[in-house]
């Protein structure tokens, strides 16, 4: 066996350590750096604030509250009676009246085009074509006959007066804005961390990592204080144009949102985490969190209440994450609820992060 | 080796076996590394190199044997042994998004006892590019900076796993001065390299490895003089003629002789009597040369010889 010459100066007894700025701190390291990667991805950042406000402008825009519109009815000409009925419907407020030939009246009835056909039966008589199931149509039925009655010289016993309201808080806008704030969480929370270890991971960026004295907690607790610090962004641009914009009620306490926020931001990351546990393409990665996401955007009440679905599935849905937060959310901005009253949702989520956190730290692998 | 008060070995690996599935990556290898020089680990690709180094990077369980670092062992002291060591890994892609500065910065934050970024920044020739995005970087300056994060923990081991590999031979000799420096304050390196240029010129010595195993270990000059061999001479024949090595190693002051597409190469003795007698040789079956050269031996001759392929084929 060869031996080498005494080895030159081994290197001297290392000296303490040298005081370090609170910058030069791997934790405070590792955060600026996922919040430099952050902000260099123009991409990452319009999906995370750009795009939930041209979602809420867009749909604050489609679902403004406007007048009752006029709904479409026909009136057959050339039958007895039918001047006379054109007559008392015309300027009734909530028809738009049309004189059709009895042919083409036939078919714009079958086409949807008006929901009522009113054909004349002589002077005194008049029949109705209508489709029962559709609810305008029965409406428009129920004017027409007021109209067609007044019009032959009825009179009404009781006079009455109407005051038409517009509550804040009832509103589509009202409605699904806590549900853009709730989807947003958990789009941005699971796809920041699942895509940011995953391309460490598939560039071997984890590895070389792994190969230094780093803190594997402090790396992965670096991607809970960059969120953090988004967070409070994201949720200032969705509340502000939500409350100052759209004039969206935030009834309950700030303090509640708050604890309702992080909550959930807490269980969307460890979902992430655990999306990002083994997942070694950022392609696979993203299909997984799809996976994840896509049904919670449907069944979780984001575009429409979650009543909707049958009785069957509603313990399930309310067994979701992005339920309990859209859920919670909504009783706090819109009823003004208190902590007493989410608490179930509260459970649901802490669930969820008891169970998906220490899962994700058991499979993850850093190589 | 009865345990002396000498200071431990830089590294120190025993019976070295990792198997994928039906591939034996490492076939029971051994190792010793000194402090203070750099050995080379010198094979083609498949070799087994990388999943040797990293096994003693600690980055990978193997399936046998023992590895020490620094008189320690992975599994007890990982802690510490990662703040000593400089790791540079064959496949890394750093964070486009961040700048070279920004980089080292976070590398540096890791450890207790680091160089400075300015330092390190220096050391590798990147000041002028500081500031600027790793994707702006080219190959070679990549390449800088991975060794610089692998330097500003100011390890007492590094390891580089080809470094070189894919670079312009410029970029290679910035690289080698870099490992020369280091090499120069007397600490040790552990490189891998199919290359073997650059393991003659960095490797105090080198381990030729094939197949998982260690086939031939020394200093270069040791491992080319075992040729026993001068020269290479080189040539090929015009008209695609032919001639049979067994006539090749008959004649006088042939060591050893191979063709490979063409090409023969045939190791001698006293070059001045085996030339002219392989020339004649050839002149007599009426053979004529189309090209014809001669190379003292190299670590790829010796590599050819031990297994009969060259390094580059793999
Ligand atoms: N993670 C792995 N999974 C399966 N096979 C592997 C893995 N890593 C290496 N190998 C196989 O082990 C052998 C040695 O590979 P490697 O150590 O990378 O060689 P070298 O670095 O010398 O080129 C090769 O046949 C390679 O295909
Ligand atoms: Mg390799």
């Amino acid at each position: 066996m060869t031996t080498t010459a005494a080895p030159t100066a081994p290197p001297a007894a290392s000296p303490p350590p040298a005081p370090r700025t609170w910058r030069e701190r791997s934790l405070v390291q590792l955060t600026l750096v996922r919040m430099r990667e952050f902000w260099r991805e123009p991409e990452a950042v319009f999906w995370t604030f750009g795009f939930p406000l041209v979602l809420a402008g867009g749909l604050a825009i489609a679902f403004r509250n406007k007048p009752p519109e006029a709904v479409p009815i026909g009136v057959v000409t050339g039958v007895p009676g039918s001047e006379q009925a054109r007559a008392s419907l015309r300027g009734t407020p909530g028809l738009v009246v049309d004189a059709l030939s009895p042919d083409s009246a036939e078919r714009a009835l079958r086409t949807g085009a008006i929901a009522v056909l009113v054909v004349p039966q002589g002077d005194r008589a008049v029949e109705y074509r209508y489709d029962r199931d559709r609810a305008e149509a029965r409406t428009a039925r129920l004017v027409a006959e007021e109209a067609l009655q007044r019009g032959a010289g009825r009179t009404n016993p009781v006079a009455t007066t109407e005051r038409q309201l517009t509550e804040p808080g009832s509103r589509y806008i009202d409605f699904f804005i806590p549900g853009l704030l709730g989807m947003n969480l958990m789009g941005s929370s699971v796809w920041s961390i699942a895509f940011g270890v995953v391309n460490a991971r598939s560039k071997k960026l984890l590895k070389r990592l792994t190969a230094t004295p780093m803190s594997r907690a402090e790396y992965l607790l670096s991607f809970m204080l960059s969120r953090m610090v988004f967070l409070a962004f994201e949720v200032l641009a969705i509340l502000g144009l939500g409350t100052l914009v759209l004039g969206v009620p935030l009834r309950g306490s700030l303090a509640v949102m708050g604890v309702i926020i992080l909550l959930a931001a807490f269980a969307f990351s460890a979902i992430g985490l655990l999306v990002a546990a083994r997942t070694r393409t950022v392609e696979a990665a993203s299909g997984f969190a799809n996976l994840v996401l896509f049904p919670m955007w449907i069944f979780s009440g984001v575009f429409f209440a979650s009543t909707r679905f049958p009785e069957l599935l509603r313990p399930f849905i309310a067994a979701l994450p992005l339920t309990a937060t859209n859920d919670s959310l909504r009783a706090v901005m819109l009823q003004g609820a208190g902590l007493g009253a989410v608490w179930p949702q509260l459970a649901v989520l802490a669930a969820w992060l008891v169970i998906c956190f220490p899962l994700a730290l058991m499979l993850f692998r850093w190589r | 080796m009865p345990p002396v008060a000498s200071p431990p070995r830089a590294l120190e690996v025993r019976g070295l076996v990792k198997r994928y599935g039906d591939v034996t990556a490492v076939n029971g290898l051994d190792l010793a590394v000194e402090p203070g020089e750099c050995f080379g680990l010198l094979g083609p690709n498949g070799a087994g190199k990388t999943t040797t180094i990293e096994i003693c990077e600690g980055l990978t369980e193997p399936d046998a044997g023992e590895v020490f670092v620094l008189g320690r062992r992975w599994d007890r002291d990982e802690r510490a042994l990662r703040e000593r060591l400089g790791i540079a890994l064959q496949e890394t892609q750093l964070s486009d998004k961040l700048t070279v500065r920004e980089t080292l910065e976070l590398f540096r934050s890791f450890y207790a006892h680091p160089r400075t970024v300015d330092d390190v920044i220096a050391l590798v020739s990147l000041a002028e590019k500081q500031g600027a995005r790793i994707n702006e970087l080219s190959g070679g300056q990549k390449q800088r900076l991975d060794v610089a994060c692998a330097l500003v923990g100011d390890p007492e081991l590094l390891f580089l796993d080809e470094p070189t590999t894919g670079l312009d031979p410029q970029s290679r000799r910035q690289l080698w001065d870099l490992v020369e420096q280091f090499k120069a304050t007397g600490r040790t390196v552990l490189l891998t390299t199919h290359y073997m240029d650059e393991a003659e010129r960095l490797a105090d010595r080198v381990a030729i490895v094939d197949h998982g195993r260690v086939i031939a270990l020394g200093t270069p000059q040791e491992l080319i003089a075992s040729l026993g061999a001068e020269y290479v001479v080189a040539f090929s024949l015009a008209h695609e003629g032919t001639v049979s090595l067994e006539t090749l190693r008959a004649v006088d002051g042939v060591r050893a002789a191979r063709v490979d597409a063409g090409t023969y190469e045939v190791q001698v003795t006293a070059i001045h009597h085996a030339l002219p007698a392989l020339l004649g040789t050839l002149e007599r079956s009426g053979l004529a040369l189309s090209q014809l050269s001669t190379h003292s031996p190299t670590l790829e001759d010796v590599f050819v010889s031990l297994t009969g392929r060259a390094l580059r084929d793999g």
